[in-house]
């Protein structure tokens, strides 16, 4: 596996021109942030799908439905604070409620966005696009499953919103791999200890934890839950019937992202010891990617702790499934 | 043979349609003991004129790609739209009647899911024309030549976004999009000069790039005169169309009720009797001219 460092938002244009190249009526909008979606990779090579409607979330949003009206394929792209916070209600009244196919893309997810600060760190888009009926949320953990989740996105029948960060990150799949879907997840490693659930940055965190875990004799099963909303149910419940207990990381506040999804299921289907590793009740702030990731806790650290709390505590009658 | 010229002919079948989905517009709101009544019956003869004179769209093909779209910026206005739709054949008038119920094709804001005939949601203010924006890039870019025509409600021009994708539309030199303001002069707390004042509204969408007419949004020919105005210009258009609430009931008209009023039994009644006056005025006129001839 390459050592190379590349970031979840440099798959979107990746993904475009790859899509672009295949169907016709693929068009792209942009609230002029091109250059940091990278979107401008497509509006190079196909300028007249391209339309840049200027500094303005909530009418790119509306354009991007009336599109979607008229039968072209769209996806529209921002930083996720603008996108997703800026033009909300035009999100659930002209895309969600109508059940357009938008493919809605958010770049600069999460406190690693670095330097720009809480503004532009945005922490609660996962959950607001997981509370509207009917739509696809997805938070890939690196490149290639970046460029295939959009393309899964671009499939999927009604609205999806794919969560995209700014850090370089190192490859957790194949390059080649393009085995993801609405509603899927993956497991990076097996085990019978205790289930991490996590997404995004968190995988290559919680595959760190794991290998920690195992020398203290708890094999960790890692499920990339990428697929937040359809949450992959069967996958996790299936697993913490094997464990017994769940840690959940995300690069997210506690409230409303996966750790809620997780959580929420488990009570309903098969109650057991959740630990979570997310962003409690603060905003994000200045900083290097590195530095904010450490001190908003984000490591494969709290993963451990959280994982040795949940399994002292695990269920430990196994359940039938 | 009738004396009365062919376009007196037209105008009177024409305002004998706008009577008819008037009714239908008191009615529903009757039936349903909600729904915005005075600002529906405003736009009653722009949403006619549009339907049966302007709008390049048939009830046999309600998907067509290159047939006009017509977006109801000001969502509330639906029992218009509805009528309007009904009366030109898009779905049965007897679904009129559960407009706003459970489950019902009508819902209380326009849902293009739902309801033949209607191209895109809406409800909340301000968000047609942005929609607007977007079929008229998706005409280009498919090279259909198809007009977009957005109805927005004055007040709403208060929002941001409706200037977003006025600056949009001339951004995009889209010639093809048709905005027509009901200048009822009334939002929901009173005037909407008092409230957050709008004027001068065609100097602010000109300086935006677009072409601006004025018209008397009761009077067919006027709003002719001015669409034939901003088709001439090859600019994005803007139609202020000078309205009345409540036009066509005089006890409407005069702003005792207001807003989302519902009319009692009684006013329904009342209501009917003075439009179907106002229905023999133009039958004498159609026929009348005939017995003389």
């Amino acid at each position: 596996m390459t050592t190379e460092r590349i970031s979840t938002r440099d798959a979107y244009g990746t993904a475009l021109l790859q899509l672009g190249e295949r169907v016709e009526s693929l068009v792209a909008v942009d609230a002029d942030a091109a250059s940091s979606t990278r979107a401008s990779v497509f509006a190079s090579r196909f300028p007249e799908r391209y339309l840049n409607l200027g500094i303005s979330e909530q009418n790119m949003v509306l354009v991007a439905a009336g599109l979607a009206l008229c039968e072209r394929t769209v996806f529209a792209a921002s930083f996720a604070s603008f996108l997703v916070g800026r033009a909300y209600e035009q999100i659930r009244d002209a895309i969600a409620i109508p059940s357009l196919p938008v493919r809605l893309v958010g770049t600069h997810g999460g406190v690693t966005v670095g330097e720009d600060g809480a503004t532009h760190q945005m922490l609660e888009d996962i959950a607001l696009m997981r509370l509207l009926p009917g739509m696809a949320v997805l938070c890939p953990s690196d490149h290639p499953s970046a460029v295939a989740q959009i393309c899964a996105a671009n499939a999927w029948k009604g609205p999806a919103y794919v969560r995209l960060g700014r850090m370089p990150l190192p490859l957790v799949y194949d390059p080649s791999d393009t085995d993801f879907h609405i509603g899927g997840a993956r497991i990076l490693r097996e085990g019978d200890g205790v289930t991490i659930c996590a997404c995004g940055i968190l995988i290559r965190e919680a595959l760190e934890a794991a290998t920690i875990l195992s020398q203290q004799n708890i094999n960790a099963e890692v499920i990339d839950c990428y697929s937040i909303s359809p949450l992959p149910s069967e996958i996790i419940l299936s697993s913490v019937h094997r464990t017994g207990c769940c840690v959940v990381a995300e690069e997210h506040f506690l409230k409303g992202g996966l750790c809620e999804a997780v959580s929420h299921l488990l009570c309903e289907h098969y109650p057991v010891p959740v630990s979570s590793v997310a962003v409690r009740d603060f905003f994000g702030q200045s900083g290097t990617p590195e530095e904010l990731q450490e001190y908003y806790g984000l490591t494969s650290e709290r993963i451990v702790s959280a994982a040795f709390q949940a399994w002292t505590l695990r269920r430990r009658s196994p359940g039938v499934f | 043979m009738s004396t009365l010229p062919e376009c007196a002919r037209e105008r009177l079948n024409l305002e004998r349609r706008a009577v008819d989905v008037r009714k239908d517009v008191v009615r529903m709101i009757g039936v349903a003991r909600s729904g915005h009544l005075v600002s529906s019956l405003s736009i009653v003869d722009i949403m006619t004129w549009l339907y049966w004179n302007v709008l390049r769209v048939s009830p046999e093909e309600v998907s067509s790609p290159s047939r006009d779209r017509f977006v109801l910026s000001k969502g509330h206005g639906c029992p218009a739209l509805y009528a309007t739709l009904a009366n030109r054949g898009f779905f049965r008038r007897e679904e009129l009647w559960s407009y706003r119920r459970l489950g019902a094709m009508l819902q209380g804001h326009p849902a293009s899911t739902r309801t033949p005939g209607v191209d895109a949601s809406s409800g909340s203010l301000g968000m047609g024309l942005g929609i607007a924006v977007g079929m008229a890039l998706a005409g280009r870019l498919g090279k259909a030549p198809y007009r977009v025509v957005c109805l927005a409600g004055d007040g709403e021009m208060q929002e941001g976004a409706m200037w977003e994708a006025a600056m949009a539309a001339h951004h995009f030199s889209l010639s093809k999009i048709l905005l027509i303001i009901d200048r009822n002069g009334v939002q929901m707390e009173g005037e909407t000069e008092e409230i957050m004042g709008l004027e001068p509204l065609d100097a602010k969408l000109e300086s935006f790039g677009w072409s601006v007419a004025h018209a008397d949004g009761h009077d067919f020919a006027s709003l002719g005169r001015a669409l034939a105005q901003t088709d001439a210009s090859g600019l994005p258009g803007a139609v202020i169309a000078r309205t009345v609430p409540g036009h066509g009931v005089s006890f409407l008209e005069n702003g005792s009720l207001r807003g989302k009023d519902a009319l009692n039994r009684q006013r329904v009644e009342m209501a009917l009797r003075e439009l179907e006056t106002v229905e023999r005025t133009i039958e004498v006129s159609l026929s009348g001219e005939e017995a003389i001839s």
